[in-house]
């Protein structure tokens, strides 16, 4: 789960990270009014949407009086901003994070991730501050520094004091370093954080570790243990199919093509989509309906997938063990006479009394296309789908 | 032989008298898996499916004996319950529990690592269908009549991708000496790379396949190591192809985070290790077929 700049910020204050002044607004008369209670010469009027290099999409704006505070507030309130990592859709901002500017000496990568291959907590510093990490991790793979923390003991200052001297900072800055790096593992495991990041970390001209911009991402299977992070959600941020589907407990990611899929298991359902693409198709979406494919879970999973216009063929592929396919079947025969589907819906069962599950969709006299093998559904779906495009 | 589980291996059910747990141990006592017991704290000195209710792991594997566990218990408890098969003396657990957190799981790891490798719980998952060896055990939620007995050894993360593979490979007579699901999540209790270690060993695995998907680097740290350590032929499937950058597909572990998590480039590496990859997803029991024959 991701949450905003400013919400991170306020964590990580808590745990020792110093951070420059600031508030939220979420008007331009708000935005300027911040200004002046923040004083001083300069400003950062800062969009919070759910996403990295939002400098470059225009989503961070200096200004050096309160009318140009609200100006910047006024294109940015309800402006969508396109990122590499939002994608074409990009994020809508509904509010802005305003902060004091300032000067700065130095600029400083610092994050924690979960590392999968170590199994534990890794630190990744760099003194290549305000760049994208992946591209200095291909351009300049030296300038990173990657120390481990032992879980049993958490992070120790041998390894602080290694990294604040790696990055050649100063005597008065060490102990700060330390302190910072200490607060943010803390953090990290407090909340289960499953990313860190602040990115710049900056030395200011005064000489003091200010965390410029910041960002934490959740552990969702730790969510139960905290309300706290749980109610920071913010559902503007997230594409409503996406979130309609999570609310329901179906898991399902929006893509680009146009054959549905309601799939049971996330590897079945991404080897399922991979095999339309090798079929010479576009899967619209991933869709795990989870084990249990009830019949209401699935008119759920029906109605979820229909409702993006790019669908013009649906493919069922259930994989029926405890739950049988007959059982599956009747969902889909149910659903089927619910929701008035104009779309070709192609069925491929296996498993448990797969026999019985055909039988009962062949003699439900419903426009059903069965298939017996993975490989047919997925044919009998990208004809079916270029046949719709002839026509049209 | 087979690896992990036999039908000698007698298991406990931790979680044994939740309704999960009660539903899968019944299904496992169908099939001719040895369960010996249960563990539901606060429950002990019942009997559940005829069978004996223990308060502790500890007094269960004293009682009984049991040398394998299965756990059923809910998420935030899941790490407690393993932690306990470890130190009660399980050789084998099976955590089929989905929604463990990450950071529970690296604890749980931590902790492992107080015991020798040789005295070392192996543990598979969580987020796991279990684990099957055909005919004659199956701890785990897996329909087990899609397995046939034979000399194939199969390694997946996902529980229906897996059965997909095993019920091809049934339709033309190709059956399996293990079947091993690893899990889902993001931080699991073995690799495929300590499950091919255990095939290598196994003088009735012949072959073996490993179904893998994008995120983490567990199948390329496999393939590299099969490169150099592996004498059995080594059959790989990369599920995710069409699956975009920072999503999560299903599985918590399931999201291209870095370099090197694609599908495309895991399979890149697996090729250049001499692995045979299946080139999509209905194909895994013609590809078997051919690499055995």
């Amino acid at each position: 789960m991701n949450i905003h700049e400013y919400q991170a910020k306020e964590i990580l204050s808590e745990y020792g990270v110093s951070i420059p002044v600031g508030y939220l607004a979420y008007s331009p008369e708000q935005a300027s009014y911040r200004a002046t209670e923040i004083g001083g010469e300069g400003w950062l009027v800062k969009a919070q949407i759910h996403s990295g290099a939002r400098g470059k999409a225009g989503g961070i704006k200096f200004c050096s009086s309160e009318d140009e505070v609200c100006q910047a507030a006024n294109d940015l309130l309800g402006a969508k901003l396109v990122t590499h990592q939002t994608g074409e859709g990009g994020k809508v901002c509904h509010r802005l994070y305003i902060e004091a500017a300032c000067n700065i000496a130095k600029e400083i990568y610092l994050a924690f991730v979960l590392d999968r291959s170590k199994e534990c907590i890794t630190v990744v510093v760099s003194a290549e501050g305000g760049m994208d990490i992946e591209q200095l991790a291909v351009e300049k793979p030296e300038a990173i520094i990657r120390v481990e923390v032992e879980t049993a003991v958490g992070i120790q200052p041998f390894q602080t004091r290694e990294i604040a001297f790696a990055l050649g900072l100063e005597k008065a800055q060490i102990t700060q370093m330390s302190q910072l790096l200490t607060g943010c593992y803390k953090a990290m495991t407090d909340w289960d954080a499953s990313m860190l990041e602040i990115n710049p970390l900056a030395v200011t001209a005064g000489g003091s570790l200010q965390a410029l911009d910041a960002k934490m991402q959740f552990d969702e299977n730790a969510l139960f243990r905290h309300s706290r992070i749980s109610e920071l959600r913010d559902k503007s941020q997230e594409e409503p199919r996406e979130m309609r589907a999570s609310d329901r407990g179906l898991s399902y990611v929006g893509l680009d093509g146009a054959i549905g899929c309601i799939i049971n298991g996330a590897g079945l359902a991404m080897a399922t989509m991979d095999m339309i693409k090798y079929a010479g198709g576009e899967p619209a979406n991933f869709l795990d309906i989870g084990g249990g494919a009830s019949p209401e879970r699935t008119a759920k999973a029906f109605n979820l997938v229909l409702s993006d216009d790019n669908v013009k063929v649906v493919l069922v592929n259930i994989f029926a063990g405890i739950n049988r396919c007959d059982w599956v079947a009747e969902g889909v025969v149910m659903a089927m006479k619910k929701i008035d589907m104009k779309a070709p819906l192609i069925v491929r069962l296996s498993g448990t009394n797969v026999e019985k599950g055909r039988k009962i969709i062949e003699e439900s006299n419903l426009p059903i296309i069965l298939a017996d093998t993975l490989a047919e559904a997925a044919e009998k779906a990208v004809s079916e789908w270029k046949k719709i495009t002839q026509a049209a | 032989m087979a690896i992990l589980l036999d039908e000698k291996t007698k298991i406990l059910v931790q979680g044994f008298t939740g309704s999960i747990g009660t539903f899968h141990a019944q299904e496992m006592i169908e099939y001719g898996s040895k369960v010996v017991g249960g563990v539901t704290p606060g429950k002990g000195g019942e009997s559940h499916l005829n069978r004996p209710v223990f308060n502790s792991m500890k007094e269960a594997v004293e009682q009984t004996g049991a040398t394998a566990s299965i756990v059923f218990v809910p998420p935030p408890f899941a790490a407690d319950s393993i932690m306990e098969a470890a130190d009660a003396g399980i050789r084998f657990c099976v955590t089929v529990t989905d929604g463990i957190p990450a950071q529970d799981m690296i604890k749980v790891k931590r902790y492992m690592r107080r015991y020798r490798k040789e005295e070392r719980m192996v543990l598979t998952g969580p987020n796991c269908a279990g684990t099957i060896s055909p005919g004659k055990s199956m701890m785990g939620i897996m329909p087990g009549h899609i397995y046939m007995p034979g000399n194939i050894g199969i390694i997946g993360r996902s529980g229906t991708l897996g059965y997909e593979a095993a019920s091809q490979m049934k339709e033309i007579g190709i059956g399996v000496s293990t079947s091993v699901g690893i899990g889902g999540d993001v931080i699991n209790g073995s690799s495929f790379k300590d499950h091919l270690e255990f095939f290598e060993e196994d003088p009735e695995t012949k072959a073996i396949i490993m179904i893998g998907e994008i995120g983490g680097p567990q199948e390329v740290d496999a393939a590299l190591w099969a490169k150099d350590n592996l004498s059995k032929p080594l059959i790989g499937y990369i599920a995710g192809l069409t699956a975009p950058k920072g999503r999560r597909m299903g599985h918590a572990g399931a999201i291209i985070n870095t370099v090197g998590e694609g599908a495309a480039e895991k399979v890149e590496v697996l090729k250049e290790c001499g692995v045979t990859v299946v080139p999509h997803p209905s194909a895994f029991a013609e590809v078997v077929q051919k690499v055995i024959s």
